[in-house]
């Protein structure tokens, strides 16, 4: 057995250079080593009451699969994992942990939390690398029931009814299943063929996954459940981009941060002409916005070819949404910050081309709703950028598609389904979860969500 | 993967295809479109739905071979497979209470013109129309416009068939004898719609164009397919493709449109190239 890491500090990970990563698409972070994870494991203190497992919306059994690990048995400790989370080597890549289990580690009251996340990730990694053993399939219970929309919300949905026995089928829009996993969070964060694994092996739980499939248009909640299915789980995303609004937005050159990243990652604009889809990145860059959108926008510009790529923010560092690992990697590989600044106009050329972003000065006022301080401008501070390309990511709202063509669902002011905690919607028989229910948050935030809708759902379906 | 049952040449490079796709036949309405991509690492394009049958199950769609997907998908035989057919999108359109309407298509824009007078006929309105071609060989669907039409107008720019010159002579004609309509449909190239609705405009008469911006997913989520539209950000994908056209800002539609133009061509350079050098003047 190996003997306890004393070690205030996270085992590192290796990394990609930041010169050389900047102008690719392959992963940044590399993963730990099997020496690495085991040494990173050593450093949990199994605790009797492991708080780390409050900090995750999906109950990994954390202090368990971690001694799996120290033990070098990472067969266990990936089955452990996969027990309450289907999406394991996407988690260990996106999930925020500062703010969730390695927040509440045991060890941050004197130095690093555990490195959960790149654990987690290591035993999904080894998993792959090794051939993902094929579950075992439930008894079917007999009963179907369909989610709209793969994302992360409605992946974990369908992976837990699938493990209960429930007739499970995925509708997805896109060609392609996974949501924000596919077509908004970039290869270099997360490799699309992962995503892809991760598919199938719902798919091998018996999850059946039907592409092309525009809810709302080609069929509608109800025709669902005039086609047998007894329950319907929507998670569907807070897909529709937000414009800033202001002068000179429909010029040549200016993207929504949803269509940029999705010409991108989704139909891997990176290797054109290779594939179909263009993209036109400019030598100067500015991406508005101040979330992990903007440094994934911001990133990929820069590995477009661009010279050189800023990041406008109304407001200062310390109100940044983004993850800080995401801001400390853009700022490695060369983005320019911008902070306090806010556009207010983009200027054209004669024939509509982008040509420069005026923006204004701004200083914190009073904080608002939201509990953040304020930006208010400073008047005769206003000033030009020049710029080739803008890149708008200020947000997302609620896309309407899906809610217009269903009849009985309430919605909340903002315009997203109202639900109870359990994910439960006004409509018999439907349940909503994740950005859908929420406005855009996070990906575990939607597993989180789509895991208690799918409890909820087999307690309904069962009483039924 | 989305079984083409059956291709027919329109004209040279327009052809048409009979689509498998039960699903969308079923929900389809005049008005509305598809997005389809031809295979892996393809781009996913717009095509109009020109029409449709729910009870055979399929969906009919046609095109110009203007770029590298057309002209690869004009390779396409009865047969074959699309591996992606998305639809219906766009919104359906309605007519209530018409009693006179006049129909005006544009080379391919008689395509998407052709479900909506087919409706207008079916809900018995008189139907007027209006198509026109570069050329005598590049008109189409003109049997089944004419079969929808109360009276039809033939017009190609070089005076090949019908009327001598664009399908707006005709149209100017029809207003100045002080012909009524409840409102005039006009599809085509963007530049023809604009000229259309600056010349409909005077006479306060409704007036409907179908806009084809780039498109991206056609659903909605990222905005490619904005236009504005009495001052207003609209996104084409779901707010249209149809407007009132006397709102929309054509100029802008049209600069978008050029966004790609140097990409357009080297993809299609590429793609002519790989297929053993260039074929346009075979």
């Amino acid at each position: 057995m190996p003997s306890i890491n004393k070690s205030k500090v996270k085992t590192p990970m290796p990394a990609q250079d930041p010169k050389v990563r900047s102008r690719n698409f392959n992963e940044v972070a590399l993963g730990y080593t099997e020496e690495d994870a085991v040494n990173e494991a050593a450093r949990c203190l199994n605790c009797k009451n492991p708080t780390c497992m409050q900090g995750c919306p999906v109950q990994v059994q954390i202090p368990r699969f971690i001694k799996c690990i120290k033990e070098k048995d990472f067969e266990s400790a990936i089955s452990i994992i996969k027990e309450t989370n289907s999406l394991p080597a996407i988690c260990g890549r996106v999930c925020p942990q500062e703010d969730q289990c390695e927040q509440k580690c045991i060890l941050t009251k004197k130095g690093d939390p555990v490195g959960i996340g790149r654990l987690e990730r290591f035993a999904a990694d080894w998993e792959r690398e090794k051939g993902v053993k094929i579950p075992e399939k439930p008894n079917p219970i007999g009963k179907k029931v369909a989610i709209i929309g793969s994302g992360p919300a409605g992946l974990t949905c369908a992976g837990d009814l699938a493990k209960l026995g429930y007739d499970v089928t995925v509708f997805e829009a896109f060609h392609e299943a996974g949501g924000v996993l596919i077509y908004g969070i970039p290869e270099f964060r997360l490799p699309k063929e992962i995503v892809k694994q991760e598919v199938n092996f719902l798919k091998e739980l018996g999850v059946k996954v039907e592409t092309d499939m525009v809810m709302g248009k080609v069929l509608t909640v109800d025709d669902l459940f005039e086609k047998g299915y007894e329950a319907v789980f929507i998670g569907t995303g807070a897909g529709l981009p937000k414009f800033m609004g202001i002068p000179g937005e429909n010029y040549l050159g200016v993207y929504s941060a949803n269509e940029f990243l999705t010409r991108i990652n989704l139909m891997k604009a990176y290797k054109f002409p290779e594939t179909d889809t263009p993209v036109k990145v400019g030598k100067k860059v500015a991406v508005i916005g101040g979330g992990n959108v903007a440094m994934d926008s911001a990133r990929s510009a820069l590995r477009m070819g661009a010279d050189e790529v800023y990041i406008i923010y109304r407001r200062s560092e310390a109100e940044m949404p983004a993850r800080k690992e995401e801001f400390e990697h853009a700022k490695e590989e060369g983005i320019i910050f911008k902070f306090l600044t806010n556009p207010i106009r983009i200027i054209g050329d004669e024939k509509g081309w982008v040509k420069g972003v005026e923006c204004i000065q701004m200083e914190l006022g009073e904080p608002d709703a939201s509990g953040r301080r304020r930006p208010v401008p400073i008047k005769g501070s206003e000033f030009m950028l020049d710029m080739d390309t803008v890149v708008i990511a200020i947000g997302t709202g609620p896309n309407p598609l899906l809610i217009q063509a269903t009849q009985g669902l309430d919605l909340n002011k903002y315009g997203y389904i109202a639900t109870d905690e359990d994910g439960r919607t006004s409509k018999e028989g439907v349940w909503a979860g994740g950005d859908i229910v929420t406005g855009s948050a996070t990906v575990i935030l939607a597993m989180g969500a789509g895991k208690k809708a799918a409890q909820s759902i087999d307690n309904y379906l069962k009483n039924k | 993967m989305f079984k083409i049952l059956s291709r027919e040449d329109l004209a040279p490079s327009i052809k048409q295809f009979i689509v498998d796709a039960p699903l969308i036949a079923q929900k389809a309405k005049p008005g509305q479109f598809v997005i389809l991509r031809i295979k892996e690492g393809g781009e996913r394009i717009p095509l109009t739905i020109a029409d449709y049958d729910a009870k055979a199950g399929t969906v009919r769609v046609v095109f110009q071979e203007v770029g590298k997907t057309t002209k690869e998908l004009g390779t396409l035989k009865e047969g074959d497979f699309l591996a992606d057919f998305v639809g219906p999108l766009g919104k359906a359109v309605e007519f209530p209470n018409h009693k006179r309407v006049l129909g005006i298509g544009g080379g391919l824009g008689v395509a998407p013109l052709y479900p909506k007078l087919k409706m207008l006929h079916e809900q018995g309105v008189e139907v007027i129309s209006i198509i026109g071609a570069k050329t005598a060989d590049m008109l189409i669907m003109e049997d089944e416009i004419k079969a929808v039409s109360d009276e039809t107008y033939i017009c190609t720019d070089d005076g090949s068939k019908g009327r001598h010159g664009f399908v707006t002579v005709v149209l100017k004609e029809l207003l100045e004898k002080g012909e009524k309509f409840d409102e005039i449909i006009i599809i085509g190239p963007a530049i023809l719609m604009k000229i259309g609705t600056e010349i409909i405009k005077p006479y306060n008469i409704p007036v409907m164009v179908s806009l084809n911006p780039i498109m991206v997913d056609g659903t909605g989520m990222c905005g490619c397919c904005r236009v504005t539209v009495g001052g207003e950000t609209k996104f084409v994908c779901v707010d249209g493709p149809a407007f009132d056209g006397t709102q929309v800002d054509f100029d802008e539609l049209m600069k978008r449109l050029q966004t790609y133009a140097t990409e357009e061509k080297i993809a299609l350079e590429k793609y002519e190239k790989e297929r053993g050098g260039c074929r346009c003047h075979q």
